[in-house]
């Protein structure tokens, strides 16, 4: 086999350089690249990668190394291929402060961690427009939880794990009056307050809640890590327009030679917190969680938020100068790195832990801005990497000592050695990198072996598309001292960030069905026994069944024009990979995939007489096309009664 | 291109290296020949049943004479949630009634269809009969634990 693959590439290599000479084959020619991805059918990939879906508001998950993308998980936006969001039960997971809000733009994706390593519990994703947090299960790859986070704008720094996953750090990438008012946007300096955000999260359910916020300047905040190992306990976020521009930021926000990072000792705020140094704001957002009895999102509205003010609260945020509107700020598998990536600069700035501390300790502060002490830059450097590339974004680490930044202006990812500073290698990307993700790249214990670059620009990569292209992904082999491609994919959406994780910490938590003696849905039917129609007033209630292959009752008389029906569907298997679908014809919103053990709702509005048909949509046996019935609609006076059964001898009525 | 030429290049590297002595594809072709004809109806297939017990986690055994009532009970329990929206007790429904099954199918053998229906379809010969005799509508599997099917069996027993 491994002959075959070496005789077929570099062939294959030819073909492809004869036809029409396209850039970074030769690079893939150096090695034996085709079998170093190739997963032979039936087999499993070695890894998941969990990628954000930046505009698709969603996450894709791959297998690497082969680049196959595995499924897409609905997060925030509904899905209407399966009723995410359109179902009764998942409808209220898009509750905000300002109503429904179908849709998101998803950024990073965080795995849970404990003691600093992935334990594949839970993945954690923020929407930037209406500032959400949303937590996936990854037992089961859905989103359980979506929670708001109140008076923020832009909530593109979010959701940075720590790394026993006590809290999730987000903040505010546009300032905003808080709370808000009717103010000229010109007063910027004066009426507009930045946030940083603490979410903790439930050891044991998951579950988030907000526990604390950080009066912050009105800066606009862009990307946060966590200390880990040493410097665990600390947070350290990046800002840019320290200008406090509110026009052309383009111009007007890169005016300054350095902008910020935050430094949060969150320990110590934690301390304030517990003294009661927090003033409690009234505000709103709300928090949707799926009960786990019912399987039905609850939405509650909260009202209440603790703030935390630093210059009431000393020693818990500092300041460090950092060239020049930094973007992505990585700390390294040690805590002892924090890479701040200044995306408009040349060179790379590295700080150190340890200097940062000692800094504070000797209060080495140059400045203060609103009782929060600058550190004098020089003294927190550990050493700049002179002339890397142009338009450093963000910095992962293999655990071998090793950092690779992405490049977006000349678009490359560097190797760069942590201690020393020096360049070891560089390989170009097609085109222009933003994250970058090396499985378990952001934890203690970095996977080593491969990077995935996502890139910006598609442009000739596939075969053309009309305007719209897909994202384009490139897999590196990253275990010799060279970073050696070794395959381009297409992504969905626009991933942003990515983390990846072996598959065995996940494959063997997987749920395959939901076990229907747990149904605790209020209107599940658990056996054909129990399927009924139920009339309140204008409202029907069908308790349907679904096994292959038939619907159950499949004949339903007695429906009114002006009802609302509701089909109730329960998934009567038990075994993996058996849902069944429910479409009916006229329904304004969508179909249902019920997953065995499972129950889900539709709501149908009938508008005029007629029989109308519903069926399975999911193809699940040979007498999948037989899986159907009828729904029999009479006028809205009429007086005929509910009627329903599966075969003509079991018509029941009401 | 790639996708093609890489397993035309594998299948042939794979042949050729089989080569001296039987091929692959002899091999095969002998073990097909020595199979036993499949059976071509239910009433073929069923000719052996009671030697038949079935693929799967459950091995020949001998059902005690006496009827455990309350493990019947608690089997009738398990029926009614987990099989009959497709088996009716006394009558065809998109599967086989149950009633007397024991005098065409050995204890072993309806466990293992309860249990292992996947592979009982495929390969059973009884099974495979079944399959197409009620239209290829699939025996579910419904997870059930062993204990619950061999209490399901003892329902059966009662009826």
């Amino acid at each position: 086999m491994k002959l075959s693959t070496r005789i077929a590439v570099p062939i294959l290599g030819l073909c492809l350089i004869s036809a029409c000479q396209k850039s970074g084959v030769d690079q893939v020619m150096t090695g034996d690249a085709a079998n170093a991805v190739y997963v032979a059918p039936g087999e499993y990939d070695e890894i998941y990668a969990f990628m954000s879906g930046g505009y698709s508001g969603q996450v894709t998950v791959y297998g690497l190394p082969s680049g196959r993308l595995l499924r897409e998980i609905p997060v925030f936006s509904k899905v209407a291929e399966n009723g995410y969001g359109y179902s009764e039960e998942t409808k209220a997971m898009f509750n905000t402060s300002y109503g429904e809000v179908p849709w998101d733009d998803s950024h990073h994706v965080e795995l849970s961690q404990t003691k600093g390593e992935f334990d594949g519990r839970w993945l954690f994703i923020n929407g930037n427009n209406t500032p959400r947090i949303a937590r996936v299960d990854l037992s089961t790859f859905e989103t359980v939880e979506i929670l708001e986070i109140p008076d923020v704008a832009g909530l593109h720094c979010a959701p940075f794990i720590t790394q026993n996953s006590e809290y999730l750090v987000s903040a505010t990438r546009f300032s905003v009056p808080i709370p808000q008012k009717d103010v000229p946007i010109d007063s910027y300096k004066e009426n507009f307050t930045g946030l940083i955000n603490y979410v903790s999260i439930d050891a044991e359910s998951g579950e988030m809640a907000l526990d604390f916020q950080i009066e912050m300047p009105g800066f606009n905040y862009d990307l946060a890590r966590n200390g880990k190992a040493k410097s665990h306990g600390w947070s350290f976020v990046t800002t840019y327009n320290s200008e406090q521009a509110h026009s052309l930021l383009e111009v007007n926000a890169s005016q300054k030679d350095k902008d910020l990072l935050a430094i949060i000792n969150w320990k110590k705020a934690e301390e304030y917190i517990a003294q009661g140094k927090f003033k409690e704001r009234t505000t709103s957002y709300f928090h949707n969680v799926t009960n786990e009895a019912t399987s039905i999102v609850e939405s509650r509205k909260e009202t209440k938020t603790r703030i935390l003010t630093p210059s009431e609260c000393p020693g818990m945020v500092y300041f460090i100068p950092v060239p020049k509107s930094p973007h992505g700020c990585d700390v390294s598998p040690s805590g002892e790195y924090i890479v701040g990536n200044g995306k408009l600069s040349a060179d790379q700035t590295v700080f150190s832990f340890d200097k940062l501390m000692e800094a504070i300790a000797n209060e080495n502060f140059d400045d203060e801005i609103d009782g929060i002490p600058v550190i004098n830059f020089e003294a927190g450097l550990d050493g700049i990497v002179e002339q890397p590339g142009l338009g450093p974004l963000h910095t992962e680490f293999d655990g071998k000592g090793n950092a690779y930044t992405t490049y977006f202006i000349s678009s490359e990812v560097v190797k760069w050695d942590l201690k020393s500073k020096q360049v070891l290698d560089r390989q170009p990307t097609f085109y222009s990198p933003g994250h970058l993700v090396i499985p378990g790249g952001e934890t203690t214990k970095p996977y080593g072996k491969y990077l995935v670059a996502m890139n910006k620009i598609t442009k000739d990569r596939y075969l053309p598309t009309g305007p719209e292209l897909a994202h384009s992904a490139q897999l590196f082999d990253i275990s010799g001292d060279k970073m050696k491609l070794l395959l381009d994919f297409p992504t969905k959406g626009e991933p942003h960030y990515a983390q990846a994780i072996e598959a065995s910490k996940i494959v063997s938590k997987v749920k395959k069905f939901y076990p229907i003696e747990e149904n605790g849905h209020p209107y599940s039917a658990k056996n054909e026994k129990e399927t009924r129609v139920e009339r309140k007033g204008k409202e029907v209630h069908v308790y349907m069944t679904a096994i292959r292959s038939h619907l159950a009752p499949d004949n339903i008389e007695g429906f009114k024009v002006g009802d609302e029906v509701y089909f109730h569907l329960t998934n009567l298997e038990q075994d993996w990979d058996v849902p069944h679908g429910f479409a009916i014809q006229g329904a304004n919103n969508a179909e249902l995939l019920v997953m065995p053990g499972q129950t889900r709702t539709l709501k149908w509005k009938p508008q005029k007489p007629g029989v109308f048909a519903f069926y399975c949509t999911d193809f699940c046996s040979a007498l999948h096309q037989e899986m159907s019935g009828y729904a029999r609609v009479s006028a809205a006076n009429s007086d005929i009664k509910l009627k329903w059964g599966l075969n003509d001898d079991e018509l029941r009525s009401e | 291109m790639r996708l093609i030429s890489i397993p035309i290049l594998l299948v042939s590297t794979f042949l050729l290296s089989c080569g001296g002595g039987q091929s692959q594809i002899d091999k095969i072709k002998a073990q097909q020949v020595k199979k036993a004809p499949e059976p071509k109806s239910l009433a073929e297939a069923e000719k052996n049943w009671e030697s038949d017990h079935g693929i799967g986690p459950i091995k020949a055994f001998t059902l005690p004479t006496e009827i455990d009532q309350v493990l019947a009970a608690s089997g009738k329990e398990t029926y009614e949630a987990m099989c009959t929206a497709c088996h009716k007790a006394e009558e065809k429904f998109i599967g086989p009634a149950p009633k007397g099954i024991l005098s065409r199918r050995t204890p072993a053998w309806i466990m293992n269809m309860i249990l292992n229906p996947d592979e009982m379809v495929k390969k059973n010969p009884i099974a495979k009969q079944l399959l197409m005799k009620f239209n290829g509508s699939p025996m579910a599997n419904q997870n059930l634990t062993e204990d619950q099917a061999r209490s399901v069996l003892e329902y059966f027993r009662t009826l």
